[in-house]
């Protein structure tokens, strides 16, 4: 009997699972079911590139058509409904309304994650934008107008990526962060400093420790009002806030869910035939000797490889360096592992005058993390030290007079 | 429109029709050539799109950036012609070119 395998979601994860199917010799037939009228495209232009300039929707696009086409990878626009496991089914609802039922042999859950919205007075208002899918980035994009008023809620990277995206437009734009400091979820002090400082002086207005408590207009958002009283005046308001994973179709089928669909170092779940990918797994992380969940496109990546391998009887573990970046205006910040639970910063660089730094996360004398700003050697280089468990002394790495490449030389 | 060639480290050939203006990089995925995932999305910020291009096409190509070679410093299998795929542009010009993929990705 043909071997059939449906992937659920068409975003990275699917992407890159579809490709190395085929590479690895997988033979049967391969559906990806997505709810968007897209091929995969790159998510992380979105607040970025996409945003601030002139590219078209399948300018993003993974791989173009004929790859799919040439590789016999289809696609369906369509909802899942539900998953039986029993019967190895799925039940999906097209975009016409037409229900149909389909069997799978093998099943991927590429499901991602979706933007946590604000349940507040007036959230409901046109004018508030959220950024996570092409059609949140292309509204996005048809409101700006030079000289008027954005309000970003939430200073996280995509509320920063977006706020330098839209100064870049002309915008006129503020910020409001409900934390002490922006960024404080990722990164330390020394960081946040660091990016206030440079939004500021691009022109970006940033008030933190500020609660959002509604929105204000008469069709379309006018005002954003704040729990203290103050108010803000917006055209436009671009919210981001997190994300949540999406698990419900796993959860509601009995799949193990722990803050994402929990998946084994082979990415399968606790159904030996259902496999599960990228933003919306929880998964043991060997570096860190604990079980994350990564938002993140490279884990995407790597756990498409290991699912695509499994689901073809072989048996390769996956190996998941953290990692993630972020640009800003011309800061390209490279991200190496996971910095919580950290107990001591070193800084290398000078991150109060210039824009090129990195921040060192040690945790009982060893590397955990490192934040690098337009350092991309010093991002190389972390990745190596903690990924392979390098001993280095934190003054050998705040040291700037040595040369990044030296670093190693002097453990 | 002329073709470029990729050659893995096993000896396999694949040989590519150029796209005027595309990169290396979206030449290689459009094609699935394996061993290039472009992470990033032709960022320059994750460093697994790295090829060896042939020695006498190094001038069409143009050399690694400062940015690349900083990306690239670690890389045991670094070549003074290796370039990041998604920092070169392709051009009709360049039919026949032949890059080299390394043995392992960062």
């Amino acid at each position: 009997m043909t071997q059939k395998c449906i992937i659920i979601g068409a975003s990275h994860g699917a992407a890159q699972l579809s490709a190395s199917l085929r590479q690895e010799g997988f033979e049967g037939e391969l559906l990806v079911i997505g709810d968007e009228p897209h091929l995969p495209y790159q998510r992380p232009p979105l607040s970025k590139a996409f945003l601030s300039g002139d590219k078209v929707a399948e300018a993003l696009y993974i791989r173009p058509a004929a790859f799919y086409e040439k590789n016999n990878v289809l696609f369906r626009q369509a909802r899942v409904t539900a998953l039986n496991r029993d019967l190895q089914t799925l039940t999906i609802r097209d975009y016409d309304g037409r229900v149909d039922e389909l069997n799978y042999s093998k099943l991927a859950l590429c499901t991602g994650a979706r933007v946590r919205k604000i349940e507040i007075p007036g959230s409901d208002l046109s004018g508030i934008h959220y950024l996570r899918d092409m059609a949140g980035a292309e509204a996005l994009k048809r409101s700006v107008v030079a000289g008027r008023n954005a309000v970003v809620v939430g200073g996280g990277y995509i509320g920063l990526e977006t706020a330098a995206s839209l100064r870049k437009l002309g915008m006129h734009v503020t910020v409001l962060e409900m934390a002490p400091r922006i960024l404080q979820r990722v990164t330390a002090p020394e960081v946040s400093e660091f990016y206030h400082r440079v939004h500021s002086e691009n022109g970006v207005s940033i008030h933190t420790g500020v609660s959002v408590a509604g929105f204000s207009g008469k069709d379309c958002v006018e005002r954003v009002v704040c729990a203290d009283g103050s108010e803000f005046p917006a055209d436009l308001v671009v919210v981001g806030v997190g994300v949540l994973p999406n698990t419900e179709l796993a959860e509601a089928a009995g799949l193990a869910v722990d803050n994402g669909i929990v998946v084994d170092q082979y990415c399968c779940t606790n159904d030996p035939n259902i496999f599960a990918v990228g933003d919306c797994t929880n998964q043991f992380n060997d570096y860190y000797g604990r079980r994350v969940r990564l938002e993140s496109v490279p884990s995407a990546t790597a756990q498409a490889k290991t699912a695509a391998a499994s689901i073809c009887g072989l048996r390769k573990s996956c190996t998941n360096f953290p990692w993630f970046w972020s640009d800003q205006y011309d800061l390209k910040l490279q991200i190496a592992g996971l910095s919580q639970g950290y107990d001591k910063v070193v800084v290398r660089g000078d991150r109060h005058t210039s824009r090129s730094f990195s921040a060192f996360y040690l945790k009982e004398g060893k590397l955990i993390a490192a934040d690098c700003v337009n350092r991309p050697q010093e991002f190389m280089l972390s990745k190596k030290i903690i990924s392979e468990k390098i001993n280095i002394d934190p003054k050998i790495l705040a040291d700037d007079s040595i040369p990044a490449k030296d670093l190693l030389m002097s453990v | 429109m002329g073709n470029i060639t990729f050659i893995e480290n096993d000896g396999t050939q694949h040989v590519v029709e150029i796209e005027d203006g595309k990169s290396l990089m979206e030449i290689a995925m459009a094609n699935g050539v394996p061993g290039i995932d472009a992470d990033c999305g032709g960022e320059c910020a994750c460093g697994t799109c790295h090829v060896i291009v042939e020695d006498k096409w190094i001038s069409s190509t143009g050399s690694a950036t400062d940015e690349e070679l900083q990306m690239l410093d670690l890389t045991p299998e670094r070549a003074p012609t290796s370039r990041l795929a998604c920092q070169v542009n392709t051009s009709e010009q360049m039919d026949g070119l032949v890059v080299h993929l390394p043995e392992f990705q960062m």
